[in-house]
């Protein structure tokens, strides 16, 4: 039992982080009906930004936790933003309107760029950061064996939450929100209504950086290393996510993210570390055999 | 009179087709004025080709004494034109309400309250199914949300294509009396693409004539009615 119970949280861990990763997907498939494969790499490069963001911080004597977490929050989140812009403004935009085949190789060809961009700037080699956040408190007991929930769980659970409930408020109550929905479903007819399209796909390519970079935060937090191909397995894994919950539902990458992480932790958990990768994508196959559509996509019919 | 639409000498293309070869036309401020033509005919392009989607390729399009011929869509629509499309395009996707916040979207936000009320009065189905998605409204309700989210944006003109297809007459009739009462009390000018040629004419101060792609005809909708050539094309044998 409590085994079990540690898996679940290191489940639920990680499915937030591919949860967040997941809804940059699902939302420019939904508004432009493309795969960015470049999004992991902006995942990537919001965990580098981070990671210098505190060193520099260390180096003004910033050196209060929770100040520190959240400056960095704010400047990662930022500056992740830019990258995601300049993406679809540079590399997609001109190629509105040509074959999906065209589109899919650019954003194939930016993730390798961005990695090897990331390569170059930062070196090949793994880049260490102190653990800030340590301690936690005992949960559950059996024998000697200790669950314990750390901290820096439970501030990543909290982070999430908070951040999907934000979204979800921005997408389903405010101007933005909508005019993003109405850009997925008609965009021509969103034109017609005097919604800058442009502006609002743009917007959705920030949006999307920004959850990247914090979820960028938490791998940096949780695992202490990062490199510059982090982007490629993590971001496969949430697009993965985003598949299974649905593409283009936003409570679907929700899901997907937190399945994907509960499989892969109680895989490795109970079976072989080995394998957790292939686990997730076979319950993924499942899953599309049975609803092509994931499980929280809606298939289309309805009177047009 | 006052100008509000001109367009000269425009050619749209899509791709190789070239779908309007030369149009020539104006509307006036506090008209109504009805285009009609036979299918593919380009009527439909024209008034994409106003609202900048498809461009034209040649020629001008002036609105309100502004050329309006290379500007963005959005920028065409936050000037003061509104279109219902062909085929109506709703949002299937959102309510009826969500629907006619998105046509407020150009809108000052102070006038969506009393906006609203007025596309209610006009249109009470639409009060009653608010909540109603988008996607699972009739045909007929569908076309009455079309027009009421045009006019949430509270246009100078307002583009309608083919508001009465597919219809059972009461209905066309109501939609008919609609637009009038909104050009007659709101002032709004209104372009106007119809089939039913008849009806269309009746209502207009004046109307052109399109065959494929040129305008062909014009004169006010009486005037029309009575031409031989119009009666023979476009309303014997129906109405
Ligand atoms: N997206 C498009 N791609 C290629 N050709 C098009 C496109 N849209 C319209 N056309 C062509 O342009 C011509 C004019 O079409 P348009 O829709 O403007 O006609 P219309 O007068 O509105 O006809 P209807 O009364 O049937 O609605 C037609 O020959 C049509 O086939
Ligand atoms: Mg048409």
């Amino acid at each position: 039992m409590a085994y079990f119970v540690e898996q679940l949280i290191n489940g639920l861990t990680l499915g937030a982080i591919y949860g967040l990763i997941a809804i940059g997907y699902t939302m420019v498939y939904g508004i432009i009906g493309m795969i960015n494969f470049a999004h992991g790499e902006i995942f990537m490069i919001g965990s580098f930004i981070c990671l210098l963001s505190l060193m520099v911080l260390g180096l003004l004597g910033i050196t209060w936790v929770p100040l520190a977490l959240l400056l960095t929050l704010i400047i990662a989140m930022i500056l992740t933003s830019m990258y995601g812009w300049t993406l679809e403004r540079i590399a997609y935009r001109p190629l509105r309107g040509s074959p999906r085949l065209a589109a899919l190789i650019t954003a194939i060809g930016m993730s390798i760029f961005l990695q090897n961009y990331v390569q170059i700037l930062q070196g090949a080699r793994v880049r260490p950061m102190q653990p800030l956040i340590s301690g936690g408190f005992e949960i559950m007991q059996s024998g000697d064996y200790i669950v314990s929930l750390s901290y820096l769980r439970l501030f990543i659970w909290v982070l999430t939450l908070v951040l999907m409930v934000a979204f979800t408020l921005i997408i389903t109550r405010t101007a933005l929100g909508r005019a993003q929905r109405a850009c997925e479903q008609d965009r021509g007819m969103a034109a017609l209504i005097g919604i800058n399209v442009d502006k609002t796909i743009s917007l959705t390519f920030v949006m999307g950086a920004a959850l990247a970079s914090v979820a960028g935060m938490m791998f940096l937090l949780s695992y202490g290393v990062i490199d510059f191909f982090i982007g490629f397995l993590a971001g496969i894994k949430a697009f993965t996510a985003a598949v299974l919950g649905g593409i283009g539902s936003l409570p679907g990458a929700m899901l997907g993210g937190l399945l994907i992480g509960l499989i892969e932790a109680f895989w490795s958990g109970y079976f072989t570390v080995e394998y957790k990768d292939v686990a997730a994508f076979a319950i993924l196959v499942l899953v599309l055999i049975f609803r092509p559509t994931g499980l929280l996509g809606k298939p289309d019919i309805e009177k047009v | 009179m006052q100008q509000m639409l001109t367009v000269s000498g425009v050619h749209t293309f899509y791709g190789n087709i070239e779908a309007l070869r030369g149009v020539d036309l104006e509307v006036h401020a506090g008209e109504i004025v009805s285009l009609i033509g036979a299918n593919g005919a380009g009527k439909s392009t024209l008034l994409m080709t106003i609202c900048g989607d498809p461009g034209a390729a040649r020629g001008q399009v002036v609105f309100d004494g502004t050329d309006i011929t290379k500007a963005r869509t959005h920028d065409i629509i936050c000037s003061g034109i509104a279109q219902s499309p062909e085929g109506r395009r709703i949002f299937p996707r959102m309510t009826i309400m969500e629907n006619l916040q998105m046509g407020a979207t150009t809108a000052d936000p102070k006038f969506f309250a009393e906006d609203l009320e007025k596309v209610f009065s006009l249109f009470p189905i639409l009060e009653q199914r608010q909540g109603q998605r988008g996607g699972t409204l009739s045909g007929g309700e569908q076309q009455m949300l079309a027009i009421g989210r045009a006019l949430m944006s509270r246009p100078r003109l307002l583009l309608l294509d083919e508001p009465s297809l597919g219809l059972a007459p009461m209905v066309v009739k109501q939609i008919f009396n609609v637009i009038k009462e909104i050009n007659a009390e709101e002032k709004v000018t209104v372009f106007l693409v119809e089939q039913n040629a008849f009806h269309a004419l009746r209502l207009a101060h004046r109307g052109y004539v399109m065959i494929n792609g040129k305008i062909t005809l014009t004169g006010t909708g009486q005037e029309l009615l009575a031409n031989p050539e119009v009666r023979a094309a476009y309303l014997e044998g129906g109405h």
